[in-house]
């Protein structure tokens, strides 16, 4: 059994938004005790629709924003309460890489800065030694030094996220934070980018928390996954169970409207009523009751516990499941 | 079977500082009446530019129709005049966009913007109008229909705005309906939806329709017929089962092998190496000789032309040279 290396519990975010002058604020809660573990070098995977709170979920980790509740432990250290000057030690630990290779890379740095970037931040090296680490570690995300010289306009959408992955890796990361990081890429290139992703996780032994609304793909690169409706974890589990035996009629939901690439398997699918209800006036009890095919009346009134599946390690808050 | 609309070595370009950059290199493809043909390709392969092309949608651009033919119900629309569009825009061809937002005038009621064709085509009048455009979001499976046509776009959700797009291309019936990566912008569970919808509407309305997408997955679902596009050309052409069953073109190869296919996960995805073309600047030969594993060395020296391969297949490739019939150009 190897060490758990990221550990959140009962984690909580909820922003404020106006709502005129003088009248109460209201609350919006992005995310809503979400609980999960990463084990050393393994994918956990967050997937959902917009709204879910998966990305919020990710930038509280990453501590780009601060948890109203819960617990964030990093590689046995709590740091969901620590103040920005306590959090470098952590951000050399964290990295993360986003969706929109356009708009996360600074188009007046040279591809070199910009990868150099955490090594002027984190240590004292020289600039010969930062060179000689970013000309390597462009090499590992399968770019060359002559493309150090260059700016971001440069390149193409699938080189951009290889440039935002080489930024993140220089700081040899233990957790990679990758927010929809194929999203923005066309197939072809989608492939490469994943296919890198894999390679770079067995060679630096790499965790992931991989975020993202493709189903496809989060078969395809994760080892867990959790399973977000409206700030909650509804199902999560091993990626097989998931894939192969989900419970909640959510997750049933999800998978059965991804279109299959195969014209032979047109089939009957679950096509869920009516739309995403706003995370800022949630339905009462499950919150997937206005959609749920089988919603009870009892579905409407209470939340739902998280329960205990047939198979390890899968969870599941759904009143139908004993 | 009926052919509606047809497309024959359609050139477009674009000006960019008295350079005169091509982006259709001679694209050719037909759709029948009431056959759904899928465009696939990723960015850049000129999709989106061939359905703006066929709808002459250049305003505010340099872009023009240089060469080719576009024939609908048998008369050309390449040399029809603005006014003469006008009149076959939103009626006989109507057209769903990828962003809801964007492709709705974001200070117009509903209801006022549904009717704006409505009366310019079918010349009803107000109260006549009206009704239509509540039928019409009825059929659409549009809640609270009398209500809607009252508000604002911005009042509707992501799904809600693609419902009433398409409630607007459909009020006139139009014989072709062009849409435009339709569902790419919304979430899993409500591109179900919508796509459900656009095929139960193609079906009762028995109407042709263009469907522009990259995702492969929405092609095996929804199309008869595929058209691949690489670089401004058609590469290969096929009806959708056998397109799946067996890809002939190694771009197309690479496309349904690069994806992942749920239920069947792999160590490793196929990829397809390298970038791109830049438009400017495209290869001497054949466009995608550059990241194909199959090059052999007269694909960087001569473009190979259309191969008709069997009855309604054909692919644009040097391997299937060989087995060619008659070569189209």
């Amino acid at each position: 059994m190897s060490n758990t290396l990221l550990k959140v519990a009962g984690l909580k975010k909820s922003f404020e938004i106006p709502n005129g002058m003088f009248r109460k604020k209201k609350m919006l809660k992005a995310v809503h005790d979400v609980s999960f573990e990463i084990p050393e070098g393994k994918t956990f995977s967050l997937v959902g629709e917009s709204g879910c709170g998966k990305s919020t979920t990710g930038r509280l980790i990453s501590r780009l924003l601060s948890p109203s509740e819960g617990e964030i432990w990093i590689d046995g250290e709590e740091v969901s309460k620590r103040k920005e000057a306590q959090l470098k030690a952590m951000r050399k630990k964290v990295q993360m890489i986003f969706q929109d290779p356009y708009a996360s890379l600074n188009p007046r740095m040279k591809v070199r800065d910009i990868v150099a970037e955490p090594l002027v931040i984190h240590t004292n090296l020289s600039k010969e030694e930062r060179n000689k680490q970013v000309s390597e570690i462009l090499e590992v995300v399968g770019l060359s030094n002559y493309h150090a010289d260059r700016y971001a306009h440069e390149f193409s959408g699938g080189q951009r996220q290889r440039i935002g992955i080489a930024r993140a890796l220089i700081m040899k990361p233990r957790l990679i934070i990758a927010d929809e990081p194929v999203s923005a890429l066309d197939v072809s290139i989608q492939s490469q980018i994943l296919n890198l992703l894999k390679d770079l996780q067995v060679e630096y032994n790499l965790t992931y928390l991989f975020i993202s609304h493709d189903l496809s793909v989060v078969e395809h690169i994760s080892d867990h996954i959790g399973v977000m409706y409206l700030g909650t974890i509804v199902e999560s589990g091993p990626q097989e169970v998931i894939f192969s035996e989900p419970k909640h009629p959510y997750t049933k939901a999800l998978l059965s409207s991804i279109p299959i690439p195969d014209p032979r398997l047109r089939r009957e699918r679950i096509i869920l009523q009516g739309d995403i209800p706003s995370p800022v006036n949630p339905p009462t009890g499950c919150k997937f009751h206005t959609r749920c095919p089988v919603a009870m009346d009892i579905c409407k009134v209470t939340e739902p516990k998280v329960k205990k599946g047939a198979e390890a390690d899968h969870f599941i808050a759904c009143h139908l499941v004993e | 079977m009926e052919m509606l609309l047809q497309v024959e070595g359609l050139e477009t370009e674009f000006k960019k500082e008295k350079q005169k950059i091509k982006i259709l290199h001679g694209v050719n493809f037909h759709i029948n009446k009431g056959e759904v043909l899928g465009l696939v390709g990723e960015s850049g392969s000129g999709k989106s530019l061939t359905s703006l092309s066929i709808m002459k949608l250049f305003k505010g651009t340099t872009g023009e129709i240089s060469g080719g033919n576009i024939t609908f119900n048998g008369r050309d629309l390449t040399n029809k005049s603005e006014s003469e569009m006008r009149k076959i825009r939103g009626k006989q061809i109507a057209m769903i966009f990828q962003e809801p937002m964007t492709s709705l005038n974001p200070v117009m009621k509903i209801g006022e913007q549904l009717m704006e064709p409505i009366r310019l085509h079918l010349g009803y009048k107000e109260n006549q109008a009206k009704e239509h455009a509540i039928s019409i979001l009825q059929k659409v499976g549009i809640p609270r229909a009398e209500e809607i046509i009252y508000e604002f776009p911005h009042q509707l959700s992501g799904g809600m705005r693609q419902r009433i797009m398409i409630a607007m291309a459909i009020s006139c019936k139009p014989q072709l309906l062009i849409a435009d990566e339709p569902t790419t912008a919304l979430d899993v569970t409500i591109q179900a939806q919508i796509l459900d919808l656009m095929k139960q509407l193609q079906k009762r309305e028995n109407m042709s329709m263009l469907l522009i997408t990259h995702d492969l997955g929405v092609v095996a679902e929804m199309c008869d017929r595929v058209v691949v596009m690489y670089a401004g050309k058609v590469v290969e052409e096929a009806d959708v089962f056998d397109l799946f069953e067996s890809p002939r073109h190694p771009y197309t190869k690479g496309l349904i092998g690069s994806i992942p296919k749920l239920g069947q996960k792999r160590d490793k995805l196929d990829s397809i190496k390298g970038n791109v073309p830049d438009p400017s600047n495209l290869p001497k030969g054949c466009k995608f000789a550059p990241r194909c594993n199959d090059a052999m060395p007269i694909c960087f020296e001569e473009e190979p032309p259309v191969m008709t391969l069997e009855k309604n297949r054909s692919c644009r490739c040097w391997l299937y040279k060989e087995e060619r019939g008659d070569i189209l150009v």
